[in-house]
């Protein structure tokens, strides 16, 4: 099975954020950035689908140069090669433009498997993976928590809202997007590390996948949020906050 | 380009009503009608049940290829929908379904969808149409987002974003609209829902709910919280991370993957507050935070906060319990 990962650096989640001059992004300079959470588990389930079945994980980003490490943690998770969409303005772009540049690197590629994670922590809009598969002419699921491969394709298993699941099959070539949660994750090895070194890393750049369309959707300026609730924060050593706690939850909440 | 068509999702009455809500908000800035839409039976009971002034005309979108939900049959129907009525804009409640076929939908238009919408507003200064406000950065940065493509603006709207109106009397009319679907064109074959394990914690009936995030950092700092719950006599929940590192079995989680719980008291323990976690509680009468970082997006949401180390404040608060029930 050839498998496809298309995976996102994102600012680490602890990051603070300070809003760049321009008011329409944040200083980036300031963050650190990891592999987006919910991909993390697209590429394990790719690894444990090798595993079972051989074959190929190929992993796919597009960014700037910083996206080059999170690419090697895939390789020394696993992963056998990867490509590299060198992108700088990839904050330019909307949902399907970032979609349109990696499904002309997959289509390069003729994988029979397309994952990745089902949103991402950064811009959230959780739709990457299903504007591929339309932009690939391939069937779709989404939220899957396990894939098993089947004669005539797959058989997935799909989380539904408030704890309720279903199994969706659908033949292959298919894209997939992955819930966290579904397996367990993975450490990169120092052998792992070591031969990620020498794995084949491929550059494209983002013109040669086609001309940038204009954007439909266009984000004008970013800023923090209000606070729905006045928050009334207990001060002191841990111990006065623990007593002024209770003193509102004797009181006030009366719960105690 | 006309009106607002606002699609709700049957068995999804308050988020759909919900849409139907900021459909209202859009029409009203935007001076255009409001029209709405759902898969089902237009002689049965899809729109029985109202929120508002009812719009003019509903459609119940039938084929016996809908019956049982695939994104490529639902692409289909309201891809030929869309096509008839040429809305201006496209609103959807953001569930788990629009989020499986809505962005397909919206590429077969150029089009992306503006999803998990919290607000919307007038355009600002020079600029035109409405602005959508999104949560960025798992809420900790909001975005307002424009829409400058030609075809219909696709949005999804969060839960509890915008309050749903009471029904109001009026009249309407509900026209059946009968889409052309092959079965050839249905590529996935969905099966039928089941429960994952079976419930035996009920936290949406806990009157009082402890809940624990990935501030605990291991597995083996748990007993800390659990001790803090057993004072205070709450049940333990958790956010999704700890569920999916097998920390906590999946019925204890609290969010839109979990259960959705509204106690006396949720006392969140070292959760900064992803918006997934925060629609499964921030319907709670009295919420406590503690958590180190300042910033997280818990506080935007809680009554009481202790900015501090969790393994310093839960422990006393444990004792200060204890010593309080006394």
């Amino acid at each position: 099975m050839k498998i496809i990962v298309a995976i996102k650096q994102v600012p680490e989640r602890d990051a603070q954020f300070r809003i760049d001059s321009s008011a329409k992004w944040i200083e980036e300079a300031d963050l650190q950035f990891s592999l987006n959470e919910s991909d993390a588990y697209a590429l394990e389930e790719a690894l444990q689908l090798k595993e079972k079945h051989n074959g190929e994980v190929i992993v796919l980003s597009a960014g700037p140069e910083r996206v080059g490490t999170t690419i090697r943690e895939a390789l020394a998770k696993g992963a056998d090669r990867a490509i590299n969409i060198a992108c700088d303005d990839l904050g330019a772009r909307d949902a399907l433009g970032v979609a349109r540049l990696l499904a002309a690197a997959i289509q390069q590629e003729s994988p029979d498997l397309v994952l990745t994670g089902l949103q991402s922590e950064d811009l959230g809009f959780g739709q990457t993976g299903v504007i591929l598969a339309e932009l690939l002419g391939l069937p779709h699921a989404t939220l899957i928590l396990h894939v098993e491969k089947t004669d005539s394709g797959l058989t997935v298993k799909r989380e539904l809202e408030e704890g309720w699941f279903q199994e969706v099959s659908l033949p292959t070539p298919a894209v997939l997007t992955i819930q966290s949660g579904g397996n367990k994750l993975r450490y990169a090895t120092l052998m792992g590390i070591k031969r990620a070194k020498l794995k084949e890393v491929r550059q494209l750049a983002a013109t040669e996948l086609g001309e940038a369309a204009a954007p439909v959707v266009v984000l004008d300026r970013v800023n923090l949020p209000q606070k729905q609730k006045s928050t009334q924060i207990l001060p002191g050593t841990p111990k006065q906050a623990a007593a002024a706690l209770v003193e509102k939850l004797k009181f006030e909440v009366r719960v105690l | 380009m006309s009106g607002v068509l606002v699609v709700q999702e049957a068995g999804r009455n308050r988020i759909s009503f919900e849409a139907l809500a900021a459909g209202r908000v859009l029409a009203n800035i935007t001076g255009l009608s409001l029209e709405t839409a759902a898969v089902g039976d237009p002689n049965g009971n899809v729109f029985t049940e109202t929120s508002g002034l009812p719009p003019a005309t509903a459609y119940a979108l039938q084929h016996p290829l809908l019956q049982d939900y695939t994104p490529d049959g639902y692409v289909l129907a309201f891809e030929q929908l869309i096509q008839k009525l040429q809305p201006a804009y496209v609103v959807f409640p953001h569930t788990y379904q629009v989020r499986d076929y809505v962005p397909c939908l919206a590429t077969r238009f150029s089009e992306v969808l503006i999803s998990d919408v919290v607000a919307i507003g007038a355009a600002i200064g020079d600029t035109t149409g409405p602005v959508f406000t999104r949560q960025l950065m798992q809420g900790r940065l909001n975005g307002n987002y424009r829409h400058t493509g030609t075809g219909p603006c696709f949005l999804s709207v969060q839960a509890g974003a915008f309050r749903a109106d009471p029904p109001q009397a009026g009249t309407f009319t509900i026209l059946p609209f009968n889409p052309q679907i092959e079965p050839a064109q249905i590529r996935t074959a969905p099966g039928a829902p089941f429960r994952g394990s079976s419930q035996t914690v009920d936290l949406g009936s806990a009157p009082l709910i402890v809940s624990v995030g990935r501030g605990i950092r291991e597995a083996e700092n748990l007993p800390i919280v659990q001790a803090l719950a057993t004072a205070l006599g709450a049940e333990l929940a958790a956010s999704r991370p700890i569920c999916d590192n097998g920390w906590l079995p999946m019925e204890r989680q609290v969010g839109s993957s979990g259960q959705t719980v509204a106690p006396k008291l949720y006392l969140a323990v070292g959760i900064s507050g992803a918006i997934q976690h925060l629609v499964g509680m921030k319907a709670s009468q009295c919420i406590v935070a503690i958590n180190k970082d300042p910033d997280a997006p818990i506080f935007e949401v809680a009554d009481y906060g202790i900015v501090g180390d969790l393994f310093e404040v839960v422990p006393a608060l444990t004792e200060a319990v204890r010593a309080a029930k006394e």
